[in-house]
C-alpha cells in the first residue's frame, strides 16, 4: 500500500456536542483528530454511546459538527455551504461555489454503509429504485437500458444475481439486504465509504462472507474505508490503523497489529482482554481485565481523563486534568497521564 | 459434578401454523441437563435454538405453535401435558428465564423492585418486608451497587448492562435450580459482557445451579459452558464437551462455523473461509441432511437420508454421514491456534 503525503480525509479537533435541555450538553465526539490515507482502512472501536457513530456521520455529512474541521482531498468540507465568513474570505470563489453542488459533488465520492440492514433500506423502493438512485442523482440524462446495465454489473460485484434487479427488501436475507446497501453505497463510484458496523446485525457465517466482499471490493476498485465496530477481532482482521475511542475522545491510535500487541491504554488493555476467544483453553486460562462499572455519563463531563473512574492506575492527576494525545512511540499515540514523553 | 439429570428432553418436535404452512421450527431434538452445569446451545438465527428453551417452560404462544412428538421431564415430571396453571408454579419457581434483549422485556411502567417481587406478589408466599429483604439481597448477588436506590428506579433510569443484570436478578430470585439464558449478552458491549459471563459462572460455582445458555457466539460458549449442542435447521448436529467440539470437530458445520470466525489469529492475508448459501427453509425442510445443500462434502446420500446420530465417544456424538464406514476419509478444515498470537 502506498501512502501519498496527503492524507485522504483529515478530521482535525472534530467536536459534536449536542444540547439537551438549557445548560446540559453532550459531548458525543470531543476533539477527535485524525487521518485516513488513501487505499487503507482504519478501524473505529470502542463501546456503544462513546461517539464512533457520531464521528461517521460527521464524515459523510450527515451531522453537521460544533467544532473542527474535516478535509477531504485538502477541502474543507462544510465551509463551502455553512460559513459565511469563511467564503467572504475567499471572495475570488463565492461566485462559483453552489452548496448544493458542493454537496453532491461531495456525496459522489463519499459514502456510507449502514448498520442495521433490516431499517436502511426503504421497502417501498425495488432493489433496481434503491441502488439506482444515486446514478440518476448523478446522471441526469442516463437511458433506463445504461441504467439497469449499472445496476446488473453492481449486483454482481456483490454477489446477487440479475433477477433480484425488481424485488423488494423484504425479499431478501439479512445478509443480502446488506449486499444491497453495499451496491447501493457503490453505485456513485465513490472513494472513501464509512461502514458503520456493516457486520454486528449479521449472523457469524454471513459475517465472514460479507468481510470476504468488502476486502475484495476495496482491493478492485482502490477503495479506503473507515469501518466502525465494536467487535475487535474483525477490526484487527479488516485494519491497518485502529483508533480506540472513549466517552467522545480518542485514547489511543495505533498501526492494527501494535495495537493489539502492545495496548498501552488501560481502556485498551482491558477492552482487548474481554474479547470472547473461541477456543476454550485459551478462553479459561486467559487472564481477564473486568473493569468495573459502567460508562459514565457524556453530559456535561468534567475536565479529567474521561475514564478515570474505571481505571485501576487511576492518580490523582488524573483527576485534575485531561491527558492530551501524545505520540509515545512511532506510529502510536495514546491519551494517558501514565506515559510522559 | 452430580449426574443427577434435572431435565430430559425426548425426541422432541414443535411447529407453528402460519398462512404460508408449517414452519417446523424444532425438528426431533433430545438432550438433557445434569446439575450444577452449564449446557451451551449453539447455531444461527433460525435454527430453532430458542423455540427449544422456551418449550421448556411452555412459552411459545400456542396456538399457532404446537408440540407435535416427544417428551421433555423436569425432574421426571412431564411438562407438555401440564396446564396453564401449574406451569406458574414451575415458571421462575423452579426454571428462571432470561430474555434476550433486556432493553424491552423490562416494563417501562413498573420500578425495578416491584418487578422482582412480581413473582411472590401472586403466590402471597413473603411478607412485604421480606420480599423487599430477598429483592435487595438478589440485586447484591448479581453486582448492583447502591441497590436501595435502584430498588426504586425504572428501567429508563438503568443502563443496558444493569437491565441485564435486572433480568437475571428476576430469574433468580426465588431460586430455581435451572436457569435458561437467551442470548444473555448479545446487545452488550464486550466489557459488559465480560461482566455478566463472571456472573453466570458464580452461578454455576457458587450456587450450584444449572444453566442453559443460547447464544451464537463461540466465543461465549467456549468461556463458559461444560458441554455443547450445536443445532442446525430444527436438529442438533453435534453434540460433546466443549473440548471434544472445539479440538475435535467432527460435523461439517461446526468446523465451517469455526473457521468463519474473524479470530484474533487470522492474519489480513488470509481469506476467512465463510459458510456458502442460507440457512434450510423450514417450511419444508430438506428430507436428507439439513446441511447437505450448503457442505462442501456432501455425497449423494446426503440429499436422500437423514444421518443417523454416530458416537465418536460416550458423550460427543455427531449427526453425518461421513462417519458411516463406507463414507470417504476426510479431513475438516482444522482450527489450530498458536498461544502466542494472543494477548
Amino acid at each position: 500500500m502506498t501512502k501519498e503525503n496527503n492524507p485522504l480525509m483529515r478530521v482535525e479537533n472534530l467536536s459534536k456536542h449536542f444540547k439537551i435541555k438549557e445548560g446540559q450538553i453532550l459531548k458525543a465526539v470531543d476533539d477527535a483528530s485524525f487521518d485516513i490515507y488513501r487505499g487503507e482502512t482504519v478501524g473505529l472501536v470502542g463501546e456503544s454511546g462513546c461517539g464512533k457513530s457520531t464521528t461517521g456521520r460527521c464524515l459523510v455529512k450527515l451531522e453537521q459538527p460544533t467544532k473542527g474541521e474535516v478535509y477531504f482531498e485538502d477541502k474543507e468540507i462544510y465551509k463551502h455551504k455553512y460559513h459565511k465568513e469563511y467564503l467572504q474570505q475567499q471572495s475570488q470563489n463565492i461566485a462559483e461555489i453552489n452548496p448544493e453542488q458542493a454537496k453532491l459533488d461531495y456525496t459522489k465520492d463519499v459514502q456510507m454503509i449502514f448498520q442495521n440492514p433490516y431499517s436502511s433500506l426503504n421497502p417501498r423502493m425495488t432493489v433496481k429504485d434503491i441502488v439506482g438512485e444515486g446514478i440518476r442523482l448523478h446522471h441526469k440524462n442516463i437511458k433506463n437500458k445504461e441504467l439497469e446495465e449499472r445496476i446488473e454489473y453492481l449486483l454482481k460485484d456483490v454477489g446477487l444475481s440479475k433477477d433480484h434487479i425488481s424485488r423488494f427488501p423484504h425479499e431478501f436475507s439479512g445478509g443480502q439486504r446488506q449486499r444491497i446497501g453495499i451496491a447501493r453505497a457503490l453505485s456513485v463510484d465513490p472513494k472513501f465509504i464509512v461502514c458503520d458496523e456493516p457486520i454486528s446485525a449479521l449472523d457469524v457465517s454471513v459475517q465472514a462472507q460479507v468481510i470476504n466482499m468488502l476486502k475484495k471490493i476495496q482491493k478492485e476498485r482502490d477503495l479506503t474505508y473507515l469501518f466502525i465496530a465494536h467487535d475487535l477481532s474483525v477490526v484487527k482482521y479488516i485494519s491497518d490503523k485502529v483508533v480506540v475511542m472513549y466517552l467522545g475522545n480518542i485514547v489511543e491510535k495505533a498501526d492494527s497489529e501494535d495495537l493489539y500487541k502492545n495496548p498501552m491504554h488501560p481502556y485498551t488493555q482491558a477492552l482487548l482482554s474481554s474479547i470472547p476467544i473461541a477456543n476454550p483453553k485459551i478462553a479459561k486460562s486467559r487472564k481477564r481485565i473486568v473493569l468495573e462499572g459502567e460508562l459514565s455519563s457524556p453530559i456535561n463531563p468534567k475536565e479529567q481523563c474521561r475514564f478515570a473512574d474505571r481505571c485501576k492506575h487511576v492518580m490523582p492527576i488524573c483527576k485534575e486534568n485531561k491527558p492530551p494525545l501524545i505520540t509515545y512511540e512511532e506510529n502510536h499515540e495514546v491519551a494517558c497521564h501514565l506515559y510522559k514523553k | 459434578m452430580n449426574d443427577k439429570k434435572l431435565i430430559e428432553i425426548d425426541n422432541l418436535e414443535f411447529s407453528f401454523n402460519t398462512y404460508g404452512g408449517e414452519v417446523q421450527a424444532v425438528r426431533g431434538v433430545s438432550f438433557e441437563v445434569n446439575q450444577g452445569e452449564i449446557v451451551g446451545i449453539v447455531g444461527e438465527s433460525g435454527c430453532g435454538k430458542s423455540v427449544t428453551a422456551q418449550c421448556l417452560m411452555k412459552l411459545n404462544p400456542e396456538p399457532p405453535g404446537f408440540f407435535k412428538k416427544g417428551s421433555i421431564k423436569y425432574k421426571g415430571e412431564e411438562i407438555i401435558s401440564k396446564t396453564e396453571r401449574q406451569m406458574r408454579k414451575i415458571r421462575g419457581l423452579e426454571i428462571g428465564f432470561v430474555f434476550q434483549d433486556p432493553m424491552t422485556s423490562l416494563n417501562p411502567t413498573m420500578k425495578i423492585g416491584k418487578q422482582i417481587e412480581e413473582i411472590f406478589i401472586e403466590r402471597k408466599m413473603y411478607s412485604r418486608g421480606k420480599m423487599k429483604e430477598k429483592a435487595l439481597e438478589i440485586l447484591k448477588t448479581v453486582g448492583i451497587s447502591d441497590s436501595e436506590t435502584r430498588y426504586n428506579q425504572y428501567p429508563h433510569e438503568l443502563s443496558g448492562g444493569m437491565k441485564q443484570r435486572v433480568m437475571i436478578a428476576i430469574a433468580l430470585v426465588a431460586e430455581p435450580s435451572v436457569v435458561i439464558a437467551d442470548e444473555p449478552t448479545t446487545s452488550l458491549d464486550v466489557t459488559i459482557e465480560a461482566q455478566i459471563l463472571d456472573l453466570l459462572r458464580k452461578l454455576k460455582e457458587d450456587l450450584g445451579k444449572s444453566v442453559i445458555l443460547i447464544t451464537h457466539d463461540l466465543g461465549v460458549i467456549a468461556k463458559l459452558c461444560d458441554r455443547v449442542l450445536v443445532m442446525y435447521g430444527g436438529k442438533i448436529v453435534e453434540r460433546g464437551t466443549v473440548d471434544e467440539i472445539f479440538y475435535e470437530t467432527r460435523h461439517p458445520y461446526t468446523s465451517g462455523l469455526l473457521s468463519s470466525i474473524a479470530g484474533l489469529d487470522k492474519k489480513r492475508e488470509d481469506e476467512l473461509s465463510p459458510i456458502l448459501g442460507t440457512p434450510p427453509d423450514l417450511f419444508s425442510p430438506p428430507i436428507g441432511c439439513p446441511f447437505a445443500a450448503r457442505c462442501e462434502h456432501a455425497m449423494e446420500i446426503c440429499l436422500e437420508e437423514l444421518p443417523e446420530e454416530y458416537e465418536v465417544s460416550p458423550e460427543h456424538k455427531t449427526m453425518c454421514w461421513l462417519e458411516n464406514e463406507q463414507a470417504p476419509n476426510i479431513k475438516l478444515k482444522a482450527k489450530s491456534y498458536e498461544e502466542s498470537d494472543l494477548i
